[in-house]
């Protein structure tokens, strides 16, 4: 039986590794401690959605490890140049530094949101109101040619002169007015 | 203080409203995670990074309203006492996380306690919204005029492709995790839940307990949300977690009525046996009480048990958490104290009905 590393009464009935700013330490801890300090979390804290993640970032370390082959050969590794995040303890760490890490890693990123949103890699969401002004115009310009290529296809010209004239006063309108067209 | 008064204290005022679908969905959650786009995440900021966004928001958002929420409080972390601390954990409002790095956070919260921003977590900004009972599209409806409201001040690290760019990959997109709080005592006693679980998980959606550890919903009570994040929009998740929960609605229903019809008077003792526990125990763990709770509040909504209000489980879950009992004592407590302070609280709790 190992004892509760918090109270040292109770037998330890959760084990697990809690991760600290890239540091791992082993932990076990009754059910009653594990509660009151704060080991217990929400979901989406989970530890499964941890090891998911740090399961999949291993995976890649492997590849980069054996490429390293002295060092003039030594490939420099990518860093963010905000936060100074390298690419193998974001590996480690499983977050993002800042938002510039997104570009940074850009080109690694697929695979790992595509492991953990079930083959997803685009967002289909909100757009935030402000900031998302030019957005918002520019989804709404390419959901019209989309529905123009349609009307084109099956001949439907009229309506397809009248969605054109839409697009056109979309492109025009260089105001920060939404487009308010429900049709 | 009476236990009248610490009660109205302690439970959150929407808590006691009703709400749609209450006999089975205690509460529905949105929680949107947003972040500065020209500040450094808090893995990595510099604490005077944070405390300026702390600031930020104290600056522009103490004491203000939005819409029916009221009058926020700003509430620096380190500020706070243990027990405080611990009351809001219990309550909900934060998260461990936010307590552990309590030298830099913050927490904005309504004075209806439904809108809670905890700020310099693992994120920015992780904006909670709770209504009462199943009303998921409500409370995104509700989320988003709120993220609209904040984003009016603050320019969200957003890109096109990735949506809202969140600390941990697992957030990415649309930053939104829905969740609902359901109480399925029917579906746990003829473990059907064991079936339905894999299902869930199948469709992208997380089941867990609540209360306790592991996969063990303590109390019976469950939580099911969403896990993925990129690629749906938020109309999708959502419409998808009402599908389910409104399937699992309709199982705990015929489970119900099913355990009521083949043996009625086993379910009748059982109801009052626990009853019986928590009118007349000297001593209780936090793990019987809940198993107990779970059981009378199943009584009250078979008409089984008559005198006692439906509030009775969310409220005694909430209050016999170790924090509560703490604050209720105004002083530290040990393991076994808190088992005697717990059936004693439950005991008068149970008078008040009389
Ligand atoms: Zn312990
Ligand atoms: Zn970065």
């Amino acid at each position: 039986m190992v004892e509760c590393q918090e109270c040292h009464e109770r037998p330890a009935t959760l084990h697990f590794t809690q991760v600290i700013n890239g540091n791992k330490t082993e932990v076990h801890v009754c059910e009653v401690c594990a509660k009151e300090k704060g080991y217990m979390s929400y979901p989406e804290d989970g530890y499964s959605l941890h090891n998911l993640l740090s399961g999949l970032f291993n995976f890649d370390s492997l590849k980069q490890e054996s490429n390293s082959e002295g060092i003039f050969n030594q490939v420099k590794e990518l860093q963010c140049p905000k936060c100074e995040m390298s690419y193998s303890q974001f590996k480690r760490v499983g977050k993002f530094g800042c938002a510039v890490c997104y570009e940074t890693f850009a080109d690694r990123l697929d695979p790992i949101f595509k492991r953990v949103h079930a083959g997803n890699t685009q967002h289909h969401g909100k757009i935030p109101k402000r900031q998302g002004g030019d957005l918002h115009k520019k989804k709404q310009i390419s959901n019209y040619k989309t529905q123009l290529r349609h009307l084109i296809e099956s001949e439907a010209f009229e309506d397809a002169a009248k969605i054109r004239d839409k697009i056109k006063a979309l492109e025009n309108d260089t105001g920060n007015s939404e487009a308010g067209d429900n049709s | 203080m009476t236990l009248q008064n610490f009660m109205n204290e302690a439970i959150s005022p929407w808590m006691r409203e009703e709400g749609p679908d209450n006999d089975i969905v205690l509460s529905s959650r949105i929680r949107l995670a947003r972040n500065f786009a020209n500040t450094t995440y808090p893995i990595l900021a510099d604490p005077n990074q944070l405390e300026e966004i702390r600031d930020f928001f104290k600056d522009n958002y103490e004491k203000k309203s939005f819409q029916e929420y009221k009058d926020f409080s700003f509430l620096p972390i380190q500020n706070l006492s243990a027990v405080e601390r611990q009351v809001l954990v219990e309550k909900h409002l934060i998260s461990p996380h936010l307590v552990k790095h309590a030298d830099t956070a913050a927490a904005l919260i309504s004075e209806n306690e439904q809108v809670s921003v905890m700020i310099n977590e693992e994120d920015h900004i992780r904006i909670q919204f709770y209504l009462p009972g199943f009303q998921l599209n409500k409370a995104l409806e509700k989320s988003f005029e709120f993220d609209d409201w904040l984003e009016e001040k603050i320019n969200y690290a957003f890109d096109e492709t990735r949506g809202y760019l969140t600390s941990c990959p697992t957030n990415v997109g649309t930053g939104m995790r829905a969740s609902v709080m359901m109480h399925l005592p029917a579906l746990t006693l003829t473990k059907q839940i064991n079936r339905m679980i894999p299902a869930i998980n199948q469709l992208g959606l997380v089941v867990r307990g609540i209360y306790g550890e592991g996969s063990e919903a303590v109390g019976n009570i469950y939580q099911i949300s969403n896990q993925i994040t990129l690629g749906k929009s938020e109309g999708d998740i959502v419409e998808d977690l009402q599908s389910v929960v409104e399937q699992l609605i309709d199982h705990e229903r015929k489970a119900r009525k099913q355990i009521m019809e083949q043996s009625s008077k086993r379910l009748e003792d059982r109801i009052y046996r626990s009853y019986g526990v928590l009118e007349y125990s000297r001593i209780i763990e936090s793990k019987e009480a809940a198993k107990c709770l779970s059981d009378v509040r199943l009584g009250i909504d078979m008409g089984i048990i008559t005198n006692v209000s439906k509030n009775i489980l969310n409220e005694l879950m909430i209050l016999t958490q170790p924090g509560f009992l703490q604050q209720y004592a105004s002083k530290t407590l040990n393991p076994d104290e808190r088992d005697i302070l717990r059936a004693s609280l439950i005991r008068e709790r149970l008078q008040l009905e009389k």
